[in-house]
């Protein structure tokens, strides 16, 4: 398009739509950064009034640890620097080291980490401390993190999630592609009804569905004696049980998504398989999909943040021991009793957005391509 | 494809459906007219005081909870019709609220003040969305290329972090001094607390979940500005339009689609608002609809389930989903009907 006079935009809107952008991002990160610095502050400084006491932790930084001055310029320049140079770094390291791309790029940045302590370090022993610089200003301590993952017990939520989540994103991959793979490959009217009804179901509150499970999951073992004799398993607080759940809830949205991925690869492909003598099953594994990666990683992704993300299930389903993460943060925010027990949920919170933040940052492309496959054609 | 290769594809997918959501809705709505109870008997007993001569003994009748093999209590379900639903829905009291147009009355019967709260959360959480959302979109199309991927990785944020975390971390910044609380106070120069009063709970709640959920508008309206006929609007330029006149007659009417999906699609969200209530511990002033069976799930300080209750309440929360869901259930049909599902 040529770029005529009229189209420009003028300064001022120039001007009034950047602010504008400036302020959305202030607002969107603002919350999560800041849960973030109060985490690594003891609590008179975390619960403090003052937004700059919560920053630069004056009490922290007296009784704990804290960056001076030029240990800040420091970590300052060396972040700036290698956000600059980041792909010219990758480049270089990438000629050392082969792996596929995700591999590759999880050792960099641990790589990068490791040389930046061992800089830091090497930057403290070897540049001579001046005076004025080396006022301690910036407090943290991590003793939260440890009472969370240690004393709490979040390192068995933490393997419960794990568990959890992953059992669902594999289990509901696997049914999703099937269904996803022929509900896009027919025309016929059950398949509208199924999608339909998938619909429907997409928009059923979670509570409903638990009101339905937990008799039975409570009882099961009773219910299901006359079948399976003494083997039979009382569901409620098992983590498969959960997981079957979760995959149920998210099969609906799952089969939608996968169906409009599979609706972008032309047909054709999967018929000359057929013609060269493949089964409708041996063409969707050799032929769709390897080219299909792309959309099952962006619905594996969403699968990953309902089965991580959720509490109602968990809480209800799941008892004590294999309690997950998220659910487990409600014991640790409701006891009212010291601020102490605010920042240790801070930090528990914090440790709970953690995996979801590197989500994002390797896998942006994916989830917007997931959030708009459904709505754009439709 | 073949019947039999397309059910041999789709039959784990709609086994899992079938057993984890159908049935449960069934076995709810069946629950939903029973209520269990213990069962009692009356048992003879007979209490002797040691006495001269002869002991003095009494026998009287009491009833007591009947006993299995293991010592549990029995429980049996009985059929109790439309009892439950009477219960919940209070219709007597309510009907004497609307006469008096009480919402004070209103608020006091549990169901309804659940019922008020999600429908008006629905209603005015969503033209806010998809304001804020097209805002960002509009604006973020302005921008130059090089800045929009990190704008995009911050939008992101927001939307990607777990509900009850992200209703949190809105918590900590307003809970008792916390910093925006003081921000406020500095402002109004008096003492707020905003946790200990519906309405500003509601506004909370009503932040959380914009803030939460715009993100999400914004990435599909934004990759709807991207399909804008560019030819179209030059048309419009050499027409004499303005650039209001642009957004207004060819922008919107383009994005139309999108915006009805996305409306829908948030009213079925935030018709399951939920995490907000457990985050906010605002259980004594606000709950929601999903909220009220949740509670009534969760067992109590006997370790009892008021499961039947709990059926209730879901299945007229059910009566709500159907009603938002119908529109798109619509747009399903007709788009079949064209062909182009």
């Amino acid at each position: 398009m040529i770029e005529t006079k009229s189209m420009k935009q003028p300064f001022s809107l120039k001007l009034s739509s950047s602010l504008f952008v400036v302020i959305w991002c202030l607002i969107a990160s603002f919350p999560i950064i800041w849960i973030a610095v109060m985490s690594i502050k003891l609590p008179i400084d975390a619960f403090s009034s003052n937004p700059i006491a919560v920053i630069f932790g004056p009490v922290t930084s007296n009784q704990r640890y804290s960056l001076s001055f030029q240990e800040l310029f420091f970590c300052t320049l060396f972040a700036v620097l290698f956000f600059k140079f980041r792909e010219q770094l990758y480049t270089f390291y990438s000629q050392f080291i082969k792996f596929s791309y995700s591999v590759n790029i999880t050792f960099f940045y641990i790589f990068s980490i490791i040389i930046f302590y061992f800089a830091f370090k090497a930057f403290n022993y070897f540049i001579p401390v001046i005076d004025v610089l080396n006022i301690k200003i910036l407090g943290y301590t991590f003793e939260h993190y440890q009472t969370v993952w240690i004393e709490r017990g979040f390192s068995n939520y933490f393997k419960n999630s794990v568990i959890v989540t992953f059992g669902v994103v594999i289990v509901s991959l696997t049914f999703g592609t099937l269904a996803g793979f022929a509900l896009a490959r027919t025309s016929s009217s059950i398949a509208f009804w199924i999608l339909v009804i998938a619909l429907v179901f997409r928009a059923l509150p979670h509570s409903i569905l638990v009101a339905g499970y937990l008799p039975f999951f409570m009882n099961s073992s009773e219910i299901l004696r006359p079948i399976l004799g003494d083997l039979a398993p009382t569901f409620f607080g098992k983590p498969y049980a959960v997981i079957a759940v979760l995959v149920a809830i998210n099969q609906p949205f799952t089969i939608w998504l996968m169906r409009s991925f599979f609706q972008n690869i032309p047909s054709e492909l999967d018929e000359a398989a057929r013609i060269d003598g493949c089964s409708h099953f041996q063409a969707f594994i050799k032929i769709i999909m390897p080219i299909m990666w792309p959309g099952v990683i962006t619905t594996g992704l969403f699968s990953f943040m309902l089965g991580y993300n959720d509490y109602l299930v968990t809480s209800l389903l799941l008892d004590g021991q294999n309690q997950t993460m998220v659910p487990a943060i409600s014991g640790l925010f409701n006891r009212d009793t010291s601020t102490t027990d605010q920042v240790v949920a801070v930090a528990a919170a914090v440790s709970i957005t953690a995996p979801l933040f590197l989500l994002v940052l390797f896998f942006q492309k994916q989830i917007v391509s997931g959030l708009t496959a459904g709505a754009v054609k439709g | 494809m073949k019947k039999k290769d397309f059910y041999l594809f789709i039959i784990p997918s709609l086994l899992m459906m079938f057993f984890f959501i159908a049935v449960p809705l069934a076995i709810v709505f069946q629950q939903s007219f029973y209520i269990t109870q213990n069962v009692f008997q009356e048992i003879e007993v007979e209490t002797c005081t040691p006495g001269f001569l002869k002991q003095i003994c009494k026998t009287e009748i009491q009833t007591k909870p009947k006993l299995d093999l293991n010592g549990n209590l029995i429980k049996v379900s009985i059929f109790v019709g439309l009892e439950n639903y009477k219960n919940l829905l209070q219709i007597e009291k309510l009907k004497k609220a609307v006469f008096n147009l009480s919402l004070n009355e209103i608020e006091n019967i549990t169901f309804w003040k659940a019922f008020r709260f999600t429908f008006t959360f629905c209603l005015i959480t969503l033209p806010l969305v998809i304001s804020l959302g097209l805002l960002i979109a509009i604006t973020v199309n302005n921008l130059t290329q090089s800045i929009k991927g990190p704008v995009i990785f911050i939008s992101l944020l927001p939307f990607i972090i777990t509900p009850i975390i992200g209703a949190l971390a809105i918590r900590w910044l307003f809970v008792g001094e916390g910093i925006l609380t003081s921000f406020i106070e500095f402002f109004l120069e008096r003492d707020i607390a905003l946790f200990a009063s519906a309405w500003t709970l509601e506004i909370l709640m009503i932040i959380y979940r914009v803030w939460h959920v715009a993100p999400f508008a914004f990435i599909v309206f934004y990759a709807g500005l991207q399909t804008v006929n560019k030819e179209t609007l030059e048309s419009a330029v050499i027409d004499g339009a303005n650039r209001f006149e642009r957004l207004r007659y060819i922008v919107i009417p383009h994005l139309m689609p999108l915006i009805i999906f996305v409306s829908l699609i948030h009213l079925m969200d935030s018709y399951r608002v939920f995490e907000e209530i457990v985050a906010f511990s605002s259980q004594a002033y606000v709950i929601s609809l999903q909220w009220l069976t949740y509670d009534f799930l969760t067992p109590d300080d006997t370790g009892n389930r008021l499961i039947n209750r709990a059926s209730t309440s879901a299945m007229l929360t059910m009566v709500g989903v159907t009603i938002i869901i119908l529109p798109l259930l619509k747009r399903t049909w007709e788009d079949y009907r064209e062909g182009k599902l």
